[in-house]
């Protein structure tokens, strides 16, 4: 048995993406869902899944009293941060293609500027958890400062320097400047304002890492079959898969032999192109998690686009422009658009697949979609009908 | 001239305090307390006969008791003329509402014997200030005290205290450094860990099945799955792997920019743990590092690292 081609997502919704919401996160959720259930042309009645983060403070049950979702018959969340984003959607169409529910939609909501920000200290995260007893009392104790210590190895193995880094940022808010839904709408950077904007961990900038905000995402998922006879093309899942690697942990992955690689997205991109019969040539759209920048040249290594250490290179005479060999998150990504722990990236491929994206790529087929890095992590596949 | 001074010019005018009588007159049992309690053996204080024998003519009480015979007691309260009590009234209207003692000089002129009863005056000597220290701006108050038996002097004490307006604590801003670092969770697994550091010991788990040598530790042996932990003691020497500058956000008991150094130990296993006496700037991969054991409190010893003398390459 195969997901691949089983599944679609057939609807998306959001809301605005912003510093300051103003309003509970389970009213986020709410709104999302029901913008996502009013793009596929279905009601809450006809949901009997819902999927999420361990994240996430929305709980199914509290969703679905939201939304009046009577009954449920599968409900689910996934672990370990942005990770998580893909395997939602891996998880709907799992319960899809099994029968154990017919539409689930996966959800993602939070206050994450105004409310809890993922970009302080994670003081909480320390108290006890063993595995973090390892780097946040020796000082270790942020996102940016975990993928820095990461990143430094990484540039002096394979000579990378932060203006490589840099080169991910110009692309994402360059796409973001042309999105009218992102943050940085119309307000792209320069390689130049990315190299003197302030040290948050070295060798990362301020400009090397994501936003923080409020919003959130929604995703519907049913059937490739009754996909068909609704409102919108379907997305085809393709491919949908999740990953850890060897002695994994949570962002401080540092006691394998090599501390270059994401092996965690090694096993994804093996189990996405087996399941979907391609191959990096044939992704017409990429939509790369970039929470900070050095992952996504380690991603491109890892998914097979070019060989390990050979990022700097292969981003290089414009390859992530819109109309380059591999268009990098036309919607800005998180770094452009707006942090929605990888959800606002499947939303966007979507797009990409129906046609329909602020920044359109000609003729696409196929999507790839990644999740949280640093993490066990998670990846799709969409595709055309 | 301030209020303050005008203040202290009016106290040291009105020259000594009456009189105020010892509570007792000398006696032995007071004697007795204090010299087992400051440990003083000199017979002279205790044994008639070594006092006779020293010339004394008779018990005599150790000088530096003056102050004991005066104390006020439990409940003691100054008298109303007392120059000090009045001078610290005024410094505490001023806002300099802290006080500690900063140093006092004794002279005695003769010893003091069984019997007698002694008198305490005190005045103002002087008042300077205001005077900028570490623990805030503040007058530094001198008064004299005089101890009278009858009308014959029998010892004086020059007594300093810095009277002073507490430093603000920093508001919480951003520069401030929070108090509070981040403990780590301990438990059945790690706890040899934690145990080593405070006896300064860096400990590396060893499987006591395959010998497998292990950081982070765990319960169970991922080559041999035996559940026989060990450790060994590492040199707690190494190199430095990889390494963060850590600028932003501020991080609890730390202030930045500091650096967390990810260290391959000569050992094999790899540990991190802050990186100091280095500046930032100077510190690349391949840095040769030992281990420093920074004491945090009486329950948490971090390990930390240090650049290893001669260790240049």
């Amino acid at each position: 048995m195969s997901v691949s081609g089983a599944a679609a997502v057939v609807g998306i919704g959001a809301t605005e993406f912003s510093k300051d919401s103003g309003r509970s996160e389970l009213r986020l959720a709410a709104e999302a869902v029901r913008d996502a259930l009013t793009d596929a042309g279905l009601e809450p009645s006809d949901v009997d899944g819902l999927v999420s983060f361990t994240m996430d403070s929305n709980t199914e049950i509290a969703v679905a009293r939201e939304l009046g979702i009577p009954e449920l018959t599968f409900f689910s969340r996934i672990h370990y941060g942005g990770g998580a984003a893909c395997a939602t959607v891996q998880q709907a169409a799992m319960a899809v293609a099994t029968g154990m529910a017919e539409v689930v939609v996966c959800y993602r909501a939070f206050n994450e500027r105004s409310g809890h920000r993922f970009g302080q200290v994670q003081t909480a995260a320390a108290v006890g958890s063993v595995d973090n007893s390892w780097s946040y009392p020796m000082g270790l104790g942020t996102p940016a400062a975990m993928v820095a210590m990461f990143a430094r190895r990484y540039m002096h193995a394979h000579g990378a320097t932060s203006e490589d880094f840099g080169r991910i940022a110009v692309v994402d808010r360059k796409h973001a400047a042309t999105n009218p839904k992102a943050w940085f709408h119309e307000r792209p950077i320069t390689l130049e304002e990315h190299q003197s904007s302030r040290w948050i961990a070295e060798p990362l900038r301020l400009l090397d890492c994501c936003q923080e905000s409020d919003g959130a995402v929604a995703i519907v998922v049913t059937s490739a079959e009754r996909a068909r006879d609704l409102r919108r093309p379907p997305a085809v899942i393709r491919a949908a898969a999740q990953g850890s690697g060897t002695d994994q942990f949570t962002m401080t992955s540092y006691y394998r032999d090599d501390l270059t690689g994401l092996p965690e997205m090694g096993v994804v991109a093996k189990a996405l192109w087996r399941q979907s019969g391609l191959g990096p040539s044939d992704v017409d759209v990429a939509v790369l998690y970039d929470h900070f920048t050095p992952f996504v040249l380690v991603q491109l290594e890892e998914l097979g686009f070019c060989q390990r250490g050979e990022a700097r290179h292969f981003i290089a005479d414009g390859m992530l422009e819109l109309d380059g060999g591999l268009p990098l998150n036309p919607h800005g990504g998180q770094l452009g658009e707006a942090y929605v722990h990888g959800m606002n990236g499947i939303a966007e491929a979507v797009r990409q697949v129906r046609g329909t994206a602020a920044n359109q790529v000609r003729a696409v087929a196929h999507v790839l979609v990644t999740a949280g890095t640093g993490v066990p992590t998670s990846g799709l596949v969409l595709g055309v009908d | 001239m301030t209020r303050v001074e005008e203040e202290a010019a009016r106290i040291a005018a009105a020259g000594e305090s009456a009189p105020r009588l010892a509570r007792d007159p000398v006696n032995l049992p007071m004697v007795l307390n204090w010299v087992e309690a400051i440990g003083d053996a000199n017979p002279v204080y205790t044994d008639p006969e070594a006092a006779e024998k020293a010339g004394h003519g008779g018990l005599v009480a150790p000088p530096a008791m003056i102050q004991v015979w005066t104390m006020g007691g439990l409940h003691g309260q100054r008298s109303s003329d007392d120059p000090l009590g009045a001078m610290m009234a005024v410094l505490d209207e001023a806002g300099y509402t802290s006080v500690v003692a900063t140093n006092s000089d004794q002279t005695y002129h003769r010893y003091l014997r069984q019997g007698e009863h002694v008198a305490v005056t005190t005045r103002l000597d002087d008042v300077v200030g205001p005077k900028r220290t570490a623990l805030g701006e503040g007058w530094f108050v001198t008064t004299r005290n005089t101890w009278y038996v009858g009308d014959e002097v029998v010892a004086e004490m020059r007594f300093r205290v810095l009277k002073f307006r507490p430093a603000e604590k920093p508001a919480a801003v951003a520069e401030a450094v929070p108090a509070a670092v981040i403990r780590p969770a301990v438990n059945h697994d790690t706890e040899y860990f934690w145990q080593g550091t405070a006896l300064g010991e860096l400990r590396i788990q060893r499987c006591g099945g395959c010998g497998l040598l292990r950081h982070p530790p765990g319960p169970m042996c991922p080559e041999c799955g035996a559940t026989k932990p060990t450790h060994l003691v590492s040199d707690g020497v190494g190199e430095v792997y990889s390494y963060v500058v850590h600028h932003h956000p501020r991080v609890p008991g730390r202030a930045t920019p500091f650096v967390v150094a990810l260290v391959e130990l000569d050992e094999g296993v790899r540990m991190l743990g802050e990186l100091t006496g280095i500046a930032p700037d100077d510190v690349r991969v391949g840095l040769p590092v030992e281990v420093v054991f920074t004491k945090v409190d009486d329950d948490l010893t971090m390990p930390t690292w240090r650049p290893r003398a001669g260790g240049g390459s």
